[in-house]
Parts: C-alpha cells; sequence; structure tokens
C-alpha cells in the first residue's frame, strides 16, 4: 500500500485546482450525489445536443479523491455520446475495483491515475461518486443519488 | 475531570507499559509501522483478562441460563447473575434488579423510548435532547415522534461545544416528560455538567436518561449520586464484548414498563390465555442472553477497578492536555470542541486538507483515527463543516504516541498541502 499510489500529482493537481468547478448556468441536466460516510456532496451539471454532452461541470465539496475524480471526469466526458461516457464509466468502474481489471490505458487517458484507488477499498466510493452522479444526471433523475 | 472526582493523583502512578502489555491488539505493526490506536471513542481494545474469561466461559462453563438443573446450566447462570452485581457495584445501583442486559446503548435508549415513553406519553407531549446526540439519542426519540405525536425539542450548544444551560431552563416546561442527554459527546469530547441539568429537570418533575457511552469508559459513575433515573452505556466501548450493555433505570420507574420484547426468559408462566411476566431485570431480557457478553464485561469492570477510574480519569486529562497542545502547533489545525471540561478526545481539522483523506494517510503510518461524521450530524451541521478528524484517548494511550500522531499530520501536510 504506497500513499504515491493513491495521491499521484495528477490527483493533488486536481484536487487542488479542480477543472470545469462551478455551477453550469442554464444546464439541460444536474444531479446531486452524496455519500453519507464522509460527507462528500457533489453536484453535476451537464449540457447535452442530442447525444452528444456539450458541457459539464460540477461543484461541492469533498476529499481530494473525490473532487479529483470530478475533476478528471468533466475532462474525461466532454464531447463524448451518453454510450461513450457508459463505456467509459465501466472502464472506470473496474479499474476501481479489478486488480486483474483488462482496461486499455490509452482509453481511459488521465484518469489511469486513480488506479491506485483500488490498493484502498474504503476510498474507492469517493473515486465513483461523480460517476454516479453523472449517470443520474443523465437519466434526469430527480432523485439525490447515494453510494449507500 | 469531573466535579465528583477527587484530586487527581499524579499519573506518574499509572504504570502504562504494563498497561499496555495487557492488551494483545496493540502490540503490531499496521503497514508497517507500530500501531498507534486512538479511536477508542467508537471502540476500546480489550485486556487479556477479558478474552480469557470469554474463552474460559466458553471451554468449561458454558449451558444456557435459568434453565437446568445441571452443574453447567448453573455456573452459566452464576457467572452471568455474578456480572450483574458487578455492574451494579460499578455503577453504584441501589439492586441487581435495575441493570438490565442490552445489546448497547443503541438498545438501551430503544428500550425506553418504547417501553417507557410510548405507553405514557401524550401527543404534544416533549422530548429534550440536546444539538450534542449521538444519532443513538436522537433517532428513537423520532421514531416515537412517528409513533405517537410526540415533540422533540433540542437544547443548542455553542462554539466551545457545550450544551446552553440557560437555553435549557427556557425551553424545559409543562410539557416536557423526559430530558435525554449525553453525558460526553463522542463527536466533540464535552463533558456535559449533568449534575445540574438533572437538578433543574427534578424540579420541574421530569425523568432524565442519560447517554452514558463516553462517559463511563473514562470517568467514575455513581448513578445514585447524579440521580438520574436511566443510565445507558456499551461494554465495547470499556474493555468489555461488542453485543453487550446495560440499561440502568430507578427500580419503580422499570417496575411499571411494561416488557418491550416477549419470549422465552422473561415470563414466570405462560397459557394461551395469560402469560405472567418475570420479575425485574428478567422481564427486559427476553430469549436467551449474550452470556459470555455479561461475563466479559464484569471482567472487563474488574479490571479497570483494579486500575481505579480515578486514576483512569486523571491520567486521561494528562494526555489531553498534552494532545490539545502539541495539536494546536500543527500549522493549520483547528480543533473543533474547546469546552473546558472535556474527556479525552480532539476533534479537528486541517486547512485544506479533508478528514477522509488525513484518514487515509495517518493509517499508511499506523496511525488510527475516525474520520466523518461520528453518528453526529447536527453536530458537523452547527460547525458547517461536513466531518472532522478524531482522536480518542485511552488509559493505555502514550505521549509517544501523540508525538507519532502529530508526526503523521506533518506528513499529511507533506502529501497534500
Ligand atoms: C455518545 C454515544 N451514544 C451512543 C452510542 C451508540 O453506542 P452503540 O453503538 O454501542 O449502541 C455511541 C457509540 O458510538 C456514543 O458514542
Amino acid at each position: 500500500m504506497d500513499l504515491k499510489d493513491l495521491y499521484r500529482d495528477v490527483i493533488v493537481d486536481h484536487n487542488r485546482h479542480p477543472r470545469n468547478f462551478g455551477k453550469l448556468e442554464p444546464a439541460d441536466v444536474h444531479a446531486d450525489g452524496h455519500n453519507p460516510l464522509c460527507g462528500d456532496r457533489l453536484t453535476v451539471y451537464a449540457n447535452l445536443k442530442g447525444e452528444h454532452i456539450t458541457d459539464v461541470k460540477f461543484e461541492g465539496t469533498g476529499c481530494a479523491i473525490s473532487v479529483a475524480s470530478a475533476s478528471l471526469l468533466t475532462e474525461a466526458v466532454k464531447g463524448k455520446t451518453r454510450s461513450e461516457v457508459k463505456e467509459l464509466f465501466d472502464d472506470v468502474h473496474a479499474l476501481l475495483t479489478q486488480h486483474d481489471a483488462s482496461v486499455d490505458p490509452a482509453r481511459l487517458g488521465k484518469l489511469a491515475a486513480l488506479s491506485g484507488v483500488r490498493e484502498f477499498p474504503a476510498r474507492v466510493k469517493c473515486a465513483s461518486l461523480c460517476w454516479h452522479t453523472l449517470n443520474a444526471a443523465l437519466e434526469r433523475a430527480a432523485e439525490p443519488v447515494t453510494t449507500e | 475531570m469531573n466535579a465528583a472526582v477527587t484530586a487527581p493523583r499524579s499519573a506518574t502512578t499509572l504504570d502504562v507499559a504494563a498497561i499496555r502489555r495487557d492488551f494483545p491488539i496493540l502490540h503490531q505493526a499496521v503497514n508497517g509501522k507500530p500501531l498507534v490506536y486512538l479511536d477508542n471513542a467508537a471502540s476500546s481494545q480489550r485486556p487479556k483478562s477479558v478474552i480469557e474469561a470469554i474463552s474460559r466461559y466458553y471451554e468449561h462453563d458454558h449451558a444456557n441460563v435459568h434453565r437446568g438443573v445441571h452443574t453447567l446450566s448453573q455456573r452459566a447462570t452464576d457467572a452471568y447473575e455474578g456480572a450483574r452485581e458487578t455492574i451494579r457495584r460499578f455503577i453504584n445501583a441501589r439492586d441487581t434488579k435495575e441493570i438490565v442486559f442490552v445489546r448497547g446503548t443503541t438498545e438501551a435508549v430503544n428500550l425506553v423510548a418504547q417501553s417507557f415513553a410510548r405507553p405514557r406519553f401524550q401527543p404534544g407531549d416533549e422530548i429534550l435532547i440536546s444539538a450534542l446526540e449521538h444519532h443513538a439519542n436522537i433517532v428513537p426519540w423520532q421514531l416515537l415522534r412517528e409513533q405517537i405525536g410526540a415533540v422533540l425539542k433540542v437544547i443548542p450548544i455553542n462554539e466551545q461545544g457545550e450544551v446552553d444551560f440557560i437555553e435549557f431552563q427556557k425551553l424545559i416546561g409543562p410539557r416536557t416528560r423526559l430530558l435525554a442527554l449525553a453525558h460526553v459527546s463522542n463527536a466533540l469530547g464535552t463533558i456535559v455538567p449533568v449534575e445540574k441539568f438533572i437538578k433543574v429537570a427534578r424540579q420541574h418533575g421530569v425523568p432524565v436518561l442519560l447517554d452514558g457511552a463516553q462517559a463511563i469508559p473514562h470517568t467514575p459513575v455513581d448513578v445514585q449520586a447524579l440521580g438520574c433515573d436511566f443510565y445507558c452505556f456499551s461494554s465495547h466501548k470499556m474493555l468489555g464484548p461488542t453485543g453487550m450493555g446495560v440499561l440502568y433505570g430507578k427500580r419503580e420507574l422499570l417496575e411499571a414498563m411494561p416488557p418491550w420484547q416477549g419470549g422465552g426468559d422473561m415470563i414466570l408462566s405462560v397459557s394461551f390465555e395469560k402469560t405472567t411476566f418475570n420479575q425485574l431485570p428478567w422481564k427486559f431480557e427476553a430469549g436467551t442472553p449474550h452470556i459470555a457478553g455479561a461475563i466479559g464485561l464484569a471482567t472487563a469492570i474488574d479490571y479497570l477497578e483494579k486500575i481505579g477510574m480515578d486514576r483512569i480519569a486523571a491520567y486521561e486529562h494528562e494526555l489531553l492536555e498534552y494532545a490539545t497542545e502539541r495539536l494546536s502547533q500543527v500549522p493549520g489545525l483547528r480543533i473543533v470542541g474547546t469546552a473546558p471540561d472535556k474527556a479525552a478526545v480532539v476533534s479537528f481539522m486541517l486547512d485544506g486538507i479533508h478528514p477522509h483523506d488525513i484518514g487515509t494517510i495517518l493509517d499508511t503510518e499506523g496511525v488510527a483515527i475516525r474520520t466523518g461524521h461520528h453518528c453526529a450530524m447536527p453536530v458537523m451541521e452547527f460547525f458547517k463543516i461536513p466531518a472532522t478528524a478524531r482522536a480518542s484517548m485511552s488509559f493505555y494511550n502514550t505521549r509517544e504516541e501523540i508525538d507519532r500522531l502529530v508526526a503523521a499530520l506533518e506528513h499529511t501536510r507533506q502529501v497534500l498541502g
């Protein structure tokens, strides 16, 4: 268990300077995510054109992993279609939870920096909260999602 | 540390090195570093004597209680009821009938809510709690509110984390039917001066329940001197096994309460027409109880008494002062909960670093603390924070361990600062 695997430079940087942070106004869809265990709260906003995500932002408070993960998410999904986002989420989920995940690092890009999280099972929910929240937004779910 | 505690003896009378040898779990490396266990408010560790008492019971004496005429059943019954007497003496209850075994503080509070309050409170009757409470002393009353239309009133706290006595005096009134108060706050460590709250409650004829989960491991408790009507605590926070706890209740009150669960052991006779309930305390102990749990708890109490609760309180207070001073020197660290009278709990925030990250980084340094809302979300809301990091100490902790905590926090600042 190496701390440097968890808090990679990319993660520390995105925590310190989150990208696409703030409210998206107006936003076509948004959803709130809450991790009651650690009190992380995120709101993810997105604008859509047909199947494409044209813009995405987030705001909220959370630990370094959840903030960095959300920041990386916004960079990764902008311009993608819903089904591409779904595939990406599956890849990220595999990366976070499976040791033998056969995920192509090239497909993940910077998101690969999250691979250290799987050594810290207590933190997987922190990294996945923003993805669940984006999913909820895309499904236009009105209910806040939680990781519980 | 508590008004009832006599002048603290010097901590040098506590042989912490010898005490630590009694706790096998403390002697291990976690993530390659010697374990520093500072999560005692969540659950304490157990001395060898407790672990051995439980094994010995299962190896030699186990059978069901209150049932058989055979030798093992008699032994198990003697040990189980003997444990009740140990607990009675420890908290200075008048009678073993006043000691009800439950699963823990949570169950004790629920028992009082369902068996004491529910049958006799009317819609609009008020239950008074404080803003410091653990969810275990909030949610049972909210359930009751749903069930019978009772009203829950909350005594506010101040920036130091003290329960506001002036506001309390304004809130208590003709409709108040119960005051349910934490003796010591788990999230902040505040020792609530319950004596003066109880005095006012008495003047209004209001019964008082104390949540003693965090008080009883760290300070002498005398339920008669306190004058409370109910006192609830958990075994696992005071060196005993999990799944075990105690509800102390004044006999007159318990006598008047209906059983809250039905089954074996809580009855004298059963026919399909009529069942006669057993006497106190068994009336509240339906089914086969946690016999080993009671024995383990009594053994834990023997251990605590051998050291002396007043000496434990004095030593932990010195540790608290040391920890408070050392932690205050960490740049960017802010202590949450600064009441003058505190148990050995330090809740804190580190500038720009989320408590969850602190917890993970400390763990890689072998330091175990709790991070989160500590089952006291209203406390977090009051301070407008999502969570805190919390170091909670026991008498087996040392100054060197506090130094390790401080060093690990410096390291945290380097990793994420
Ligand atoms: C003040 C307080 N009350 C109640 C409880 C609940 O105790 P248990 O979970 O053992 O029932 C705790 C434990 O965290 C506590 O600290």
